[in-house]
């Protein structure tokens, strides 16, 4: 079976998500080698369309693309047609005559990257559509657990922090349920969305329990949460959910999504500590996106498909 | 000028020729009139002439020999329905719906007349807009258009309009549609200026505190989804408030397309005090559910969000008690690519007036919660809210009639749509009832063509 789009993690069983890691874990040999390219996607294309800005996703993408062979084109919102009002279809239509093979779309808003699968002929991976879902994150987690304990089956998650604006939080939510893993979401309840409960996991309101935890995934803090009266203050908000050296337990793993606020949501101290998966987690970022476009494209070459619509004619300038 | 209210026609659309028609052996039903049988009905210059037993008027005995002939087979006759909210986005948002396309969607849907919302480009809040919108459904409007104008200037929650003199000029109700009157020591003041003018004061009712930046109902879909949400509070709060306000002031208001079971409580208790509340329900609010919203499809957002199941069945319940008075579309079209975006960009609204007999009918009376009775009483209710006669079946009325086939089968959209906009909750969907024929005020607003292609 071979998947046509990456759009959300709810469209991955276990057995998916085990291919997709274990795919991931023989690209990681490559990625020991010397040469570090394979010529798996060679001559297929692959276009970044980001409508936010991202460093990590971005690079690992690309990076993932290149050492497949495959062409990468980016395509950042700023600066392009977008600021002159083009809308997200008319912008997909546009590059789409370029015939991308995989399109990996970032933007701001829910089920985007659904809208654009609708749109074009090419496979669609989302790299994070507004608040609501980052498969590749959630499936690089996975890889980085299961790399580090073997399985999930039964271990305590606890996701901390501002789980309403995360679409880390959602993929994991699922992802981790999936591999077996209990999750439990722990943060200011202004920032705990009403009826999380129902995606399965558990809700507490500090960190008094977290304790039983055999990983604590936390979250990103925005600032601007700090001004919409969220939590009151960022003193307040470290008092009771910083992870620190003091609240995190020797036998505890630590891992995040990045970028890190040194203070806010984790202490400075323990970013580097040997508990900490922050490291692999970037790293697991791009042999995992390997395996994700790689699984994509290894099926039917969709840019043997005919396309929607025919290639605009050339303007005279 | 006249210190009378009532000076203005209600009721405006473009002048046509009253009919002649004879409906032979229709099933009559107008619970109002306590009729549910078959019989014949001879409309006269667009009058209601004679009801009799089937079969015993023809379309050659009657005053005017050109009498159209339509055997009705026991199909149904109601009285046609009445809209007491539509959006038909003259002026100035004609690329989504006009005057002709909206009151043509009407007509399609069985309704015989509808009132249109304030909440254009530029805001109905003057005279002079308001003169030239009547202007426009005199020329253009299918079925008769009732009309209101905003409480405050441009929709801001700032000042009042002149009320007094847009009822003059005919406006039948005051209301910010779209927006709530967030403030209520404004909505205080306009309920203590419609002693002078009267006129119906209709709320959307929304705390934007509460609201502000949701796009759906707030719950375990928009948990899920990562979508802000609006909470059922933001509605209820305000209906309780208002409902408040407006015994205190001893006002007249009517609540705008309910979608909670909250709010529902608040209406009936504020009825129970004696209040001058009455209050409007959707069909997508009475037939759908967040549930609907899972799939991202921008059909599904609307303003109020769809509840959840249990506000569903609050609302339904409320509709047979009669909490609630109406049926109500909120018919709120928007353009295909306002509509093809995001769902968080997208505009709320969706259209109603072709769907909502037929949805209704397939969804709450085919499955036996609701009698047809009951539905067509809804349905046509709306008019004496706003002060206007009701539709009736009886000698000597305004032939105000819609002719429906409860057995009829058909998928909304399949065939297009009335409505310039296509933005339609129920699209795609099968349903029961067709309406073959609408009268709206003595004349032939819709018929419907039947094609029928003979192979060679």
């Amino acid at each position: 079976m071979s998947m046509s789009h990456l759009l959300s993690i709810e469209d991955l069983d276990r057995a998916a998500i085990e291919r997709i890691v274990s795919q991931a874990e023989r690209f990681a040999e490559v990625a020991d080698r010397e040469i570090k390219k394979v010529p798996a996607l060679r001559g297929r294309m692959v276009l970044n369309l980001f409508y936010e800005s991202s460093t990590r996703t971005r690079s690992s993408f690309e990076l993932a693309a290149k050492r497949l062979s495959a062409d990468v084109v980016n395509f950042a919102a700023g600066g392009s047609s977008v600021e002159k009002g083009e809308s997200l279809k008319d912008t997909v239509l546009t590059l789409s005559a370029h015939r991308p093979d995989v399109i990996v779309i970032r933007t701001p808003w829910v089920g985007s990257a659904e809208l654009v699968s609708r749109w074009c002929n090419a496979a669609v991976v989302n790299a994070g559509d507004g608040k609501h879902e980052h498969p590749t994150q959630a499936l690089l987690d996975v890889y980085t657990l299961r790399r580090r304990l073997g399985a999930l089956d039964g271990m305590q998650v606890w996701i901390v922090g501002d789980v309403a604006h995360s679409r880390v939080a959602r993929s994991n939510i699922i992802a981790l349920q999936r591999m077996g893993a209990k999750v439990t979401v722990a943060g200011p309840p202004t920032l705990i969305p009403r009826d999380i409960e129902a995606m399965g996991c558990e809700v507490r309101y500090t960190l008094q329990e977290m304790h039983r935890a055999d990983v604590v995934y936390a979250l990103r803090m925005q600032l601007e949460r700090m001004t919409d009266s969220l939590v009151p203050s960022r003193r307040e908000y470290a008092a009771w959910y910083q992870i620190n050296s003091r609240r995190l337990r020797p036998r505890q793993l630590l891992m995040h999504p990045g970028p890190v606020n040194r203070g806010v949501e984790l202490a400075g101290e323990i970013v580097e500590s040997p508990r900490s998966l922050i490291a692999a987690q970037v790293e697991a970022g791009v042999v995992v996106r390997m395996a994700v476009l790689y699984e994509l494209l290894s099926g039917a070459r969709p840019a043997e498909k005919p396309s929607l619509r025919p290639a605009p004619e050339p303007q005279p300038a | 000028m006249s210190e009378r209210f009532d000076s203005a026609p209600a009721l405006v659309g473009r002048p046509t020729q009253p009919c002649e028609v004879l409906f032979s052996d229709v099933h009559v039903l107008d619970p109002r009139a306590g009729i549910d049988r078959r019989l014949d009905v001879r409309v006269c210059g667009g009058v209601i002439a004679e009801l009799a037993e089937p079969g015993t008027l023809s379309d050659t005995d009657g005053p005017d020999r050109r009498c159209e002939l339509v055997e009705g087979e026991g199909r149904h006759l109601l009285p046609a329905f009445f809209d007491p909210h539509v959006h038909l986005r003259s002026p100035g948002q004609e690329h989504k719906e006009d005057m002709e396309t909206g009151t043509r969607a009407a007509a399609a849907g069985g309704f015989g007349a509808v009132i249109a919302m304030p909440n254009t480009d530029p805001v109905i809040d003057s005279a002079a807009l308001l003169r030239s919108l009547r202007d426009t459904a005199l020329r253009e409007a299918r079925v008769p258009v009732g009309f209101t104008a905003a409480i405050t200037r441009g929709l801001q929650g700032g000042e009042l309009t002149e009320m007094a003199e847009l009822r003059q000029e005919g406006v039948l109700a005051f209301t910010d549609d779209g927006r709530p009157v967030a403030s209520a020591g404004m909505l205080r003041k306009a309920l203590q200026y419609q002693r002078l003018c009267g006129g119906v004061l209709a709320l959307h009712e929304e705390d934007p505190s509460l609201s502000a930046g949701g796009s759906m109902r707030e719950g375990p879909i928009s948990a899920a989804l990562g979508l802000s949400g609006i909470p059922s509070i933001s509605e209820s709060t305000m209906v309780a408030r208002d409902a408040e306000l407006a015994i205190y002031e001893r006002g007249r208001v009517h609540f705008q397309h309910l979608s909670a079971a909250a709010s529902v409580e608040a209406v009936a208790a504020a009825k129970e005090r004696g209040g001058a509340v009455s209050a409007e329900a959707t069909p997508h609010h009475l037939l759908l559910t967040e549930e609907a919203v899972r799939p991202l499809d921008t059909r599904m957002k609307m303003n109020p969000p769809l509840g959840s199941e249990s506000d569903r069945l609050a609302i339904v319940d409320a509709l047979r008690s009669g909490v609630i008075d109406c049926v109500a579309t909120d018919h709120a079209p928007h353009a295909r690519e306002e509509k093809e975006l995001p769902f968080e960009q997208a505009p709320m609204g969706t259209t109603g007036l072709e769907t909502a007999f037929s949805a209704l009918y397939t969804h709450l009376v085919v499955p036996g919660l609701i009698g047809l009775p009951l539905l067509v009483e809804r349905m046509t209710a709306g008019a004496a809210l706003f002060g206007l006669p009701t539709h009736t079946i009886a000698a000597d009325e305004p032939a105000n009639l819609v002719l429906v086939d409860l057995d009829g089968a058909w998928v909304p959209g399949e065939q297009g749509f009335e409505s310039r906009s296509e933005n339609c909750c129920f699209a795609g969907r099968q349903l029961s009832a067709t309406v073959l024929m609408t009268v709206a005020a003595g004349s032939i607003a819709y018929r419907r063509r039947a094609f029928s292609v003979v192979g060679a």
